[in-house]
């Protein structure tokens, strides 16, 4: 790895230590009421099945790295190519353009590998336990995190790069709120058998793969997606945003 | 001497945003020049003749649609990090990381370029001394005034000892105070070696600063050479104005007969004004005077101006360069 590439990501995460307190509030807050209601209030008053937190904990992980890794690449990409044009001392850095945008896509995988340390066991302990984690696959969780974290950092360059700063709120609403409920974060991918044409449609969604992808991870004992389809799925979309969020960002940093 | 800077043929066009169908907008039309080390050179032309292209292309931050651009003998397309290595950019905008303090802005721009821990940590206190911001070096920038915005991105360019620094219109938008001030920054640079490339619509400034100036009008380049070269190019370059005080048709027979005296290439008289246009200055103004005696026409003040970059652009455009 390059000597510039590292000063680039020591710039990165330098501004994001000074931000560590919204870091943790943007990235925890939402887990935390979800996995409250759902994970300690419902299982209590019976609505919901006590079995319910180890199909939860997973979705909430898969949730919390997703958006954390998207928003860590997105947002300040929207701001510096749409308006404060402080990227430009990045593209001026003797390294190539794709350069700096892999780097932007490692500043979203260091965060959402954040963002899981400490969702994971703060959801775990509002749930009181109870969640049969199975430790034996630690490798797998940790391949899957990162392939999760690769993923969004690249779809959140797309989008980075494709909006501009007034869209951009409008594009996370439209787009975020139908990811989150179709990406099985809430619900196992397996159970939805029984609606079909359903089951089939999320494929659409990346965020299924990664909800799937803990499921098979952490409670393994639990049905879940098959792990071709979980990998395959991980990788495809990865390559996929990959390939588009480079060539976009390209398309923005040099006229 | 050896060339920094060697463009060949440069051509940028742009497809337009309105439709698929219109002609392609061209910033940049052919254009040809070569910078010598050392050399304080300015790109002079008004808003939107194509500078800002130029100067992206030489910064690797447009791709050129032909011709070709070296900047010490590197290809700025083949091998833009290269490139990289060799510039420092101070661009128009402000473009100052807000989330860091004016120190760490030197710094990190530094570890950027892999200048090791201990020169980058003197190199920016000196610079920061040197532009009158150590007081200010731990804020960050959104606090600054315009100048010392300026001044940081300026010291920011030289963190890297570039061999090329590349100013884009630079004192756009200063008070006349922060203009001077950074005029004499730039030539402190360029006295001590710097090769300077400069773009900016001031005549004055390129005046003042360039030791050559090319000027720029819809993506060509019109003339190239140094200052006091350029504006002896136009003829007429002198301007000779008269405020005079005389009886009904007596002004109107001094402007007639003023063309016949030597020098003067034009007459133009308004009201109480006489405007002579004159290819040389020498004795000129004693002759005028004493015309105006003999018609009995009484002048009240008078004023030579000096051959200026200003005359030359309406003279090769037509057009003014403030306009």
């Amino acid at each position: 790895m390059s000597a510039t590439l590292l000063a680039l990501l020591h710039r990165d995460m330098r501004v994001a230590s000074r931000e560590l307190q919204y870091f943790f509030l943007r990235v925890g807050l939402q887990p935390v009421l979800f996995t409250f209601i759902f994970g300690y209030v419902m299982p209590r008053l019976g609505i919901v099945q006590r079995g319910y937190n180890s199909l939860l904990l997973p979705g909430i992980l898969a949730l919390s790295m997703t958006l954390s890794s998207m928003q860590a690449v997105a947002l300040p990409l929207v701001i510096d190519f749409g308006f404060t044009k402080e990227i430009e001392d990045h593209l001026l850095a003797p390294i190539s353009i794709m350069g700096v945008a892999l780097e932007k896509i490692f500043v979203g995988v260091i965060q959402a590998m954040i963002a899981g340390l400490f969702v994971l066991p703060l959801a775990w302990l509002i749930m009181g336990g109870g969640v049969n984690v199975d430790s034996r696959h630690a490798i797998f969780l940790i391949a899957i995190s990162l392939l999760t974290g690769w993923l969004f950092a690249a779809f959140g360059m797309v989008i980075g790069t494709v909006a501009s700063p007034q869209q951009v709120s409008l594009i996370f609403t439209a787009l975020l709120s139908p990811m989150i409920f179709f990406g099985c974060a809430y619900y196992p991918w397996a159970a939805l058998q029984s609606i079909r044409w359903f089951q089939i449609l999320v494929l659409v969604n990346p965020l299924v793969y990664a909800s799937e992808g803990f499921r098979a991870a952490l409670t393994p004992q639990l049905p879940h997606m098959p792990l071709w389809l979980i990998l395959g799925g991980l990788l495809g979309f990865s390559l996929f945003f990959t390939y588009f969020g480079l060539k976009s960002f390209e398309r923005r940093a040099i006229d | 001497m050896e060339s920094v800077i060697v463009v060949s043929n440069l051509q940028k066009s742009y497809r337009s945003k309105q439709s698929r169908k219109a002609p392609d907008v061209v910033a940049v039309d052919g254009i040809s020049f070569e910078v010598p080390r050392g050399e304080f050179f300015g790109l002079l032309g008004p808003n939107g003749a194509g500078k800002t292209t130029t100067i992206g292309v030489l910064t690797t931050r447009v791709l050129p649609t032909g011709g070709q651009a070296l900047v010490d003998g590197v290809d700025v397309v083949r091998d833009p990090v290269t490139v990289k290595r060799k510039i420092g950019v101070v661009p128009q905008v402000n473009n100052l990381d807000r989330n860091l303090t004016g120190r760490e802005i030197l710094l990190f721009h530094a570890e950027y370029f892999g200048v090791p821990k201990q020169e980058r940590e003197r190199h920016a206190r000196e610079l920061l001394e040197r532009f009158q911001l150590t007081e200010r070096a731990d804020e960050k920038p959104t606090g600054y005034s315009g100048g010392m915005a300026q001044r940081l991105k300026i010291a920011r360019a030289l963190m890297h000892t570039p061999s090329i620094l590349f100013l884009d219109e630079p004192t756009t938008g200063l008070d006349p105070q922060s203009r001077r001030a950074l005029w004499d920054t730039l030539l402190e640079l360029h006295a001590a070696g710097q090769t300077i490339f400069m773009t900016t619509h001031y005549m004055e400034e390129a005046d003042q600063l360039c030791q050559r100036i090319a000027i720029m009008d819809h993506g060509k380049l019109l003339a190239m050479d140094a200052p006091s070269k350029l504006k002896a190019t136009v003829p007429g370059g002198y301007l000779v104005e008269l405020q005079v005080r005389g009886a009904d048709g007596t002004t109107e027979a001094l402007a007639s007969s003023l063309p016949e005296l030597p020098g003067v290439v034009e007459v133009k008289a308004q009201d109480d004004r006489i405007r002579l246009y004159a290819d040389r200055v020498e004795g000129l103004l004693a002759n005028a005077m004493r015309l105006a005696s003999d018609k009995g026409v009484m002048v009240t003040d008078a004023h030579v101006a000096e051959p200026s970059l200003e005359n030359l652009f309406l003279h090769l455009t037509g057009r003014s360069l403030r306009e």
